[in-house]
């Protein structure tokens, strides 16, 4: 019983891990424009039809090479045709333009890449895995294939947190995200600095969507994967890389756990909203989020 | 010690309009080495446009920007940023969710060359390359006497100290050419003398040409090598602070047409009399 426990933790920190991933993308994109972008879900679900596509006409390699040029080309596009022609507006300006993105890029990528259900097989088993049979009795029971994604997630993000912690463009991307015109007067390349984050944003959500979409197969349903997103940025904070990482583990985990252990008496179902509710909590109390920039007003 | 030189930069007959209405028509400026030029005008008369098409925010429709020896049509802001042209700006920009020193250490972001991989790790080269931005920047902290808010978010500091906090970030960029767009709009008289001072120990000890807008006539009059008064998008005066003030043209853009200039009550206050009423005329 006891490790029975300490299974549903893992099982539900492994999914974490992919929430983690998704909420990344926001986060790049709200650090450097200060902007939620709302298109976030569809640039998943156009990578993977991409991917999907491509791959019945070459090998998977190239296809995931091609697919991944497909969402850099997507990222300048949208800095030449949306980003700059709205320099130095509001930021709900900007947000208002993403969900103009959002509904493009469905309508385009359904109707140029078909509106089927497509499957998309990595190759990896999944099969439940005993894990730890010698030191613990009956050992752990884990998913292969959650267990190799969250692998996968987790090393994107180590990368891309070293990347935007510790580099010079951190501090660039804050800058921007700050004030537009002050960026450029200190010399921040603002059109680079836009284009190098929405391509990361694209191939992030390229990884989401190759690893939901071999989930629960190529559809429009993994653009609403994002919405499970929400309530690990109002944990972790918006503007937090560590904020989404943790968010993630802690939604993963938390809806698992109450799944579970509080599902019996509340008659289950905990699962898809104990997030939510967390998140409301969040709001209530430290609207911030764990990680997130104190919300500075000067009266 | 500085001696003002030839000009550094050359605005020549520069033409900006937004729509129907013209912002600018045929302007030339001039800027020379080490001096401190003020341009000043009533509200609307392109100030702030010429700020922002020597530092590329605008392009101009005709007309063509000499800087460093270089002509082109038209500067970039970040050309003219790697270039050495700094700028603070009318209504504070700054970062306001970053600290003090972080916003003045955006200002050395240009002059960092260590490559992101190294920065990453943050060892050997890279970090002794932050390590020497952050004494650069410390210096100019106690410079500006700002050290008591170096860790405080600037969006909580007083207006007075954000635009001094502005000027530093301008300063850490170590420009050749600053632009200042109202550096004592809103302050009180001995916050205004602070700034004064450091604007003239900036132009005195490392020689940079500055160029500024103002609108407290004391101020200008004061601090100013040359003074170039802007009317309707036009350029009405150009000359040392007590030719300008005795030049007809500008007596009656400041006062109206009907001042005629011989008329006794026509004169632009005098720097010793009153800022503030010149504070707020032109205003």
């Amino acid at each position: 019983m006891d490790f029975f426990v300490i299974e549903v933790l893992i099982g539900g920190l492994l999914t974490g891990v992919l929430y983690a991933l998704v909420a990344l993308g926001f986060v790049l994109i709200f650090k450097a424009s200060a902007v939620f972008n709302f298109a976030q879900g569809s640039m998943c679900l156009f990578a993977a039809l991409a991917l999907v596509r491509l791959m019945e006409i070459m090998p998977a390699p190239l296809a995931l090479i091609c697919a991944a040029a497909i969402m850099i080309v997507l990222a300048f596009a949208i800095e030449r045709l949306v980003l700059r022609p709205l320099v130095n507006q509001e930021a709900i300006i900007l947000f208002m333009a993403t969900i103009g993105i959002t509904f493009f890029l469905d309508g385009f990528g359904q109707s140029l890449f078909g509106s089927e259900v497509y499957t998309l097989d990595l190759g990896i088993p999944k099969d439940p895995l005993l894990l730890f049979e010698g030191l613990i009795p009956r050992g752990i029971l884990v998913n292969e294939f959650d267990l190799w994604t969250a692998v996968a997630a987790g090393l994107l993000v180590a990368v891309l947190a070293v990347f935007f912690q510790r580099t010079r463009i951190g501090r660039a991307l804050r800058a921007v995200a700050d004030d537009h015109q002050a960026a450029l007067s200190v010399g921040i390349p603002l059109r680079q600095i836009w284009v190098i984050v929405w391509s990361v944003a694209g191939l992030v959500a390229l990884v989401a969507g190759i690893i939901w979409g071999s989930k629960l197969g190529v559809q429009f349903s993994i653009a609403l994967v994002a919405l499970k997103a929400l309530p690990v940025l109002m944990l972790g904070g918006l503007t937090s890389v560590p904020g989404a990482i943790v968010g993630g583990l802690i939604v993963g985990a938390g809806e698992k756990l109450s799944e579970v252990f509080l599902g019996p008496f509340l008659g289950g179902g905990i699962e898809n909203w104990f997030a939510y509710v967390l998140a409301l909590v969040f709001l209530l109390v430290r609207p911030q989020g764990l990680f997130g920039e104190r919300i500075i007003e000067r009266v | 010690m500085r001696r003002i030189g030839e000009p550094v930069l050359i605005a020549d007959r520069i033409s900006l309009a937004f729509g129907g209405i013209v912002a600018l028509s045929e302007v030339s400026i001039a800027i020379r080495r080490s001096e401190i030029l003020a341009i000043i005008g009533p509200n609307g008369a392109g100030k702030t446009s010429m700020l922002n098409v020597i530092n590329g925010f605008y392009h101009p429709h005709a007309g063509s920007i000499t800087w460093k020896g270089v002509t082109r049509r038209r500067m970039r802001p970040y050309e003219a940023a790697a270039q050495g042209i700094a700028r603070t700006f009318q209504n504070v920009a700054l970062f306001k969710g970053m600290t003090t020193l972080d916003n003045i250490m955006t200002g050395r972001l240009l002059r960092m060359r260590r490559n992101f991989l190294w920065q990453a790790v943050y060892v050997g080269p890279a970090e002794r390359e932050e390590l020497a931005h952050r004494a650069h920047v410390e210096r100019i902290i106690d410079f500006l006497e700002i050290e008591a808010i170096r860790k405080t978010p600037v969006g909580r500091l007083p207006y007075g100290m954000q635009k001094r906090v502005e000027l530093a970030r301008a300063l850490a960029m170590e420009p050749e050419l600053l632009l200042l767009d109202e550096p004592m709009a809103g302050m009180n008289v001995e916050e205004k003398e602070d700034m004064c001072r450091f604007i003239l120990d900036v132009n005195d000890e490392f020689g940079t040409t500055i160029a500024l807008i103002e609108h407290d006539m004391g101020v200008v009059m004061d601090i100013s090598d040359r003074v170039i008064v802007l009317d309707y998008g036009r350029k009405i005066a150009d000359g040392p602070p007590g030719e300008v003030r005795t030049s007809p043209d500008v007596i009656a853009a400041y006062l109206g047409e009907e001042a005629a200039p011989h008329s006794p009550t026509a004169r632009v206050p005098s720097s010793s009399r009153n800022a503030r009423s010149a504070g707020r005329g032109p205003g």
